[in-house]
């Protein structure tokens, strides 16, 4: 039976669509049936960034209203076996999502699949909700700064309250602390909320930390999930995420400052 | 005692021309026989049987609330009541009570008291209330001076209300921005950590076992008893009973630090906790 893992942030803009596109791609490199959905009713751009976008022709919410069924809705990615879009409606408003359609979608793709990853729209409303109602586990995806803490805080009040693990009162929703587009020079520098900062306030475990990078906008133009960018360091960090989330015990890079002090220049190391 | 409970009898209204009222009520004297000695010890127990032993019990009694020591006022009403209920003066036992003597000063006849009661049916067991001279002369007379009752007492003080038994709120988890959590009726305690733009609140005192960043309130139906104590203030704001501070207000000297909050006279007192 597959798990439902939400890529979730309260605050928009924060990374949740790379980190989705990423993380499933991740997931399908390593053998997983995968299939990420975009819950982002009227603002897709999921299919944007794994480059799929010229072959939607039907979309989650046709398959909600039964216009049309799940094999021809779903997009088998071209580069990585194992990897389905089912991409989001550009047209319908967001309360076409139900909770009884999304569920029986939900449990048709748990038949086939491993892991069922659902990229949520920003904010608190309806589209954000039912992308988490079902999740069995859940990304939060936070920058370094005040106001994307505070939402996923919220987020995650939310999905300890309003989840159907919650209602239900099943063990809680799995909960993983992504830190997206960081930068440990202006963190270190008071500019920006310290990894340590943010662990404080969110208290869930870190999974990993995404440096900010020029690579992520270069591959998303492109149309290609940033963790196939061999040699970026955020494709890097999204390989270390995934390594992490099945199991492995991997440090934390791109924490650090890259800039070498002064001593360590004069004397070597890294 | 209150009124309609555990009463046998009767609030009378005295007719004209008599010279007494005298009202009977059971009383229950929680205090009389709390004199609690255990006397049993250990290795007697094992040995001999005991001759006896002392125990503290509750007994319900009549209690005869004398108003005027005129003999023959007495014992003409007396008859009229023995004439009403007569099993109920077979033997019983009665605590003459003083508290309502329309001359508190006057002096009683308690051997004659006792005399006449007993002569109906009555055993006095003892008296309740009275000044010092009238409690002498009824130990004298073999009677001895029960303690005030608790009704009686409680009712001289000033109302005030029963405490409800509190009830207390138990959340296992970090209360999270948005999130808000109500304890009606008694304490809060919160086992992690209050975010900002969380909000906790409590009829009676509020307990974070964690970092306080977002809104504690306790005492909100006004008990100004009422305290917050908190792992770590970072509060956006303290309320005690209305009475509250905003993060700006708060010392940068308690910042981080474990604390109880408490109102004197007014004002919100923040004391760090030492360990
Ligand atoms: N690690 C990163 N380094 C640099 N830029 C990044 C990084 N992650 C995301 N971005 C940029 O941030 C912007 C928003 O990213 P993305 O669309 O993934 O966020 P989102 O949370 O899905 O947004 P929305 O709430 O609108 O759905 C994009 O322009 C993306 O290129
Ligand atoms: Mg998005």
């Amino acid at each position: 039976m597959a798990t439902v893992i939400v890529v979730t942030s309260g605050k928009g803009g924060v990374g949740k669509t790379t980190t989705s596109a990423s993380f499933a791609t991740g997931l399908a490199q390593r053998g997983y049936r995968t299939v990420v959905i975009d819950f982002d009713v009227g603002l897709r751009n999921l299919d944007l960034i794994m480059g799929c976008e010229r072959r939607v022709v039907y979309d989650f919410v046709n398959v909600i209203n039964s216009e049309a069924n799940l094999n021809q809705a779903l997009i088998r990615d071209k580069r990585v076996d194992n990897l389905y879009i089912l991409p989001a409606s550009q047209t319908r408003d967001k309360e076409a999502l139900t909770k009884e359609g999304v569920e029986k979608i939900l449990n048709e793709l748990k038949q086939s699949f491993d892991y069922v990853v659902c990229d949520s729209p920003a904010g608190i409303e309806r589209g954000a909700l039912m992308a988490l109602y079902f999740a069995d586990e859940a990304l939060v995806v936070t920058n370094p700064e005040v106001s994307s803490v505070r939402d996923s805080d919220r987020i995650l009040g939310i999905l300890a309250s309003r989840s159907r693990r919650a209602e239900q009162g099943d063990p809680p929703v799995k909960e993983h602390l992504v830190l997206a587009r960081y930068a440990p020079d202006r963190a270190h520098r008071g500019d920006m909320l310290t990894v340590e900062d943010v662990l404080e306030i969110l208290g869930i475990p870190l999974l990993g930390v995404i440096p900010e990078s020029p690579a992520v906008l270069q591959s998303s133009n492109a149309g290609v999930p940033v963790i196939l960018e061999d040699g970026s360091d955020a494709g890097a960090a999204y390989g270390d995420l995934v390594e992490r989330f099945l199991g492995k015990d991997l440090p934390h890079r791109f924490t650090m400052s890259q800039k070498k002090g002064f001593l360590k220049r004069l004397f070597g190391g890294s | 005692m209150e009124p309609g409970q555990g009463r046998l009898s009767h609030e009378h209204v005295p007719r004209r021309g008599l010279a007494c009222r005298i009202t009977l009520k059971t009383s229950v004297q929680p205090e009389v026989f709390h004199a609690v000695m255990l006397l049993r010890s250990p290795h007697l127990a094992s040995e001999d049987p005991l001759p006896f032993e002392l125990k503290g019990s509750l007994f319900t009694l009549t209690v005869l609330h004398l108003f005027k020591p005129d003999r023959t006022a007495i014992e003409r009403y007396l008859a009229e009541k023995i004439k009403q209920a007569p099993s109920f003066f077979n033997n019983t036992p009665v605590v003459i009570d003083l508290e309502g003597m329309a001359e508190p000063r006057d002096g009683v006849d308690f051997k004659g008291l006792y005399d006449l009661l007993r002569g109906h049916g009555m055993i006095p067991v003892g008296i309740r209330n009275g000044s010092p001279k009238q409690q002498a002369s009824a130990r004298l007379a073999g009677l001895p001076v029960l303690p005030e009752s608790r009704a009686a007492s409680a009712a001289k003080k000033p109302e005030r209300a029963e405490p409800t038994p509190a009830r207390s709120r138990l959340v296992n988890h970090p209360v999270r921005s948005g999130q808000q959590i109500y304890a009606p009726d008694g304490d809060l305690i919160v086992l992690g950590a209050v975010s900002a733009g969380a909000e906790v609140i409590a009829d009676g005192n509020v307990h974070i076992y964690g970092v306080l960043r977002g809104r504690a309130l306790a005492g909100v139906k006004g008990d100004l008893e009422t305290r917050i104590f908190c792992q770590s203030l970072e509060a956006e704001l303290i309320s005690i009973a209305g009475h509250y501070r905003i993060s700006e207000q708060l010392e940068p000297t308690d910042r981080g630090k474990a604390v109880q909050v408490r109102l004197v006279e007014d004002r919100l007192i923040i004391e760090q906790l030492t360990r």
